[in-house]
């Protein structure tokens, strides 16, 4: 601690360090403002998805027509019997790949070293383009040869359409933002924009990137597995 | 320490964490492959989805090396959604039970799937 600046007195860690950062004059968080920012955005991003699949509970509860077997809506064939729930499997699968390259990433920014780190975020756009890709598909399929719409479907309870649209369609939305973010920074990175300013932005980006896998994992347990 | 350098980890946890939610997502979809139903569908499922949750947001997102102060504020307000989850469940089964008595819903309505409905093309003479 002999060259500490005015940020980094920070001597405690666990309930103690809590109180100290809580009571510190200058500030609370000992992150840079920007990463500070995008918790503070996750968290409310949390609380929108949360609305969208307590709302689904809600009519899932309350709908007395039965709820339309998922299972075997989203099998898939390839040439054979319909395998259950396979597309969605592989799109998880996917999304898992892009959460560990982008991992990387972060990991290889800190050390400074661009090219390995342009080349991972790009890996994890194009796995996230894939996905997105899978739910174009995913989309297609359903309201195509199985006639679901928002207000009603051939299988069962109406619902069931307005809760999947709804809910994977925003989360195909941040999917879709996050790739463009994702190749935004990707780019800044190769051209040596953070250099001097830190690579802290690729954890940033990862942050989002990891929340919007985590998001899935809910959608994926919630409305596809039960 | 990891505020000054940022979060500088070594690579191993990462690929460690990355096997893990690969086989935790390989059992969740076993649960539905091997077409386990009931009160253990819901265990197992639940089970492995918070453990996937948590690692993403431990290990990958860093929460286990950032300080309780940054902590605390993205893991305390989620907290209290889990009362709003408990008041709709709860409010959801008496708007149900309500349609069911006042409403004549039938209770043993049972969903079609997509074999019910394209197997159609062959069967559906015989069956009405």
């Amino acid at each position: 601690m002999s060259e500490a600046t005015a940020n980094e007195v920070v001597a405690h860690d666990g309930v103690t360090g809590l109180v100290d950062d809580w009571s510190a004059d200058k500030q609370a968080y000992h992150v840079p403002w920007g990463k500070a920012m995008m918790w503070i955005f996750l968290v409310s991003d949390t609380f929108i998805f949360s609305c969208f699949l307590v709302g689904y509970l809600n009519v899932r509860v309350t709908t007395t027509e039965p709820w339309p077997p998922q299972s075997e809506i989203f099998a898939l064939s390839f040439g054979g019997d319909p395998i259950p729930l396979i597309l969605i499997a592989i799109m998880t699968f996917v999304l898992i790949t892009s959460s560990g390259t982008m991992a990387l990433a972060v990991n290889f920014g800190y050390r400074k070293d661009k090219m390995k780190t342009f080349w991972l975020i790009c890996a994890t756009a194009a796995f996230g383009a894939t996905f997105v890709g899978m739910q174009a598909f995913e989309w297609t399929k359903l309201i195509v040869d199985e006639g679901v719409r928002p207000w009603g479907n051939p299988f069962g309870a109406p619902q069931f359409g307005s809760v999947f649209f709804m809910v994977t369609g925003f989360h195909g939305l941040h999917v879709s933002a996050g790739v463009i973010y994702l190749l935004w920074v990707a780019f800044r990175v190769k051209r040596g924009y953070y250099d001097e300013k830190g690579f802290e932005i690729v954890e940033i980006a990862g942050l989002y990137w990891h929340f919007v896998d985590l998001v899935w994992v809910f959608i994926f347990a919630f409305f596809y597995l039960l | 320490m990891a505020s000054a350098e940022g979060q500088q980890h070594p690579l191993g946890i990462y690929y460690k964490i990355w096997i893990l939610l690969f086989v935790l997502s390989a059992f969740s979809y076993a649960v539905d492959y091997f077409d386990v139903q009931g009160g253990m569908r819901w265990t197992l499922v639940i089970i492995f989805m918070f453990l996937k949750a948590g690692f993403i947001v431990a290990i990958f997102m860093h929460a286990v090396w950032e300080r309780m102060a940054l902590v605390l504020t993205i893991l305390g307000p989620p907290v209290v959604l889990l009362l709003l989850i408990g008041f709709m469940a709860v409010e959801g089964q008496y708007t149900e039970e309500t349609r069911f008595v006042y409403r004549g819903h039938d209770r043993d309505a049972v969903a079609l799937g997509p074999s019910d409905i394209h197997g159609d093309e062959h069967g559906a003479e015989e069956a009405h």
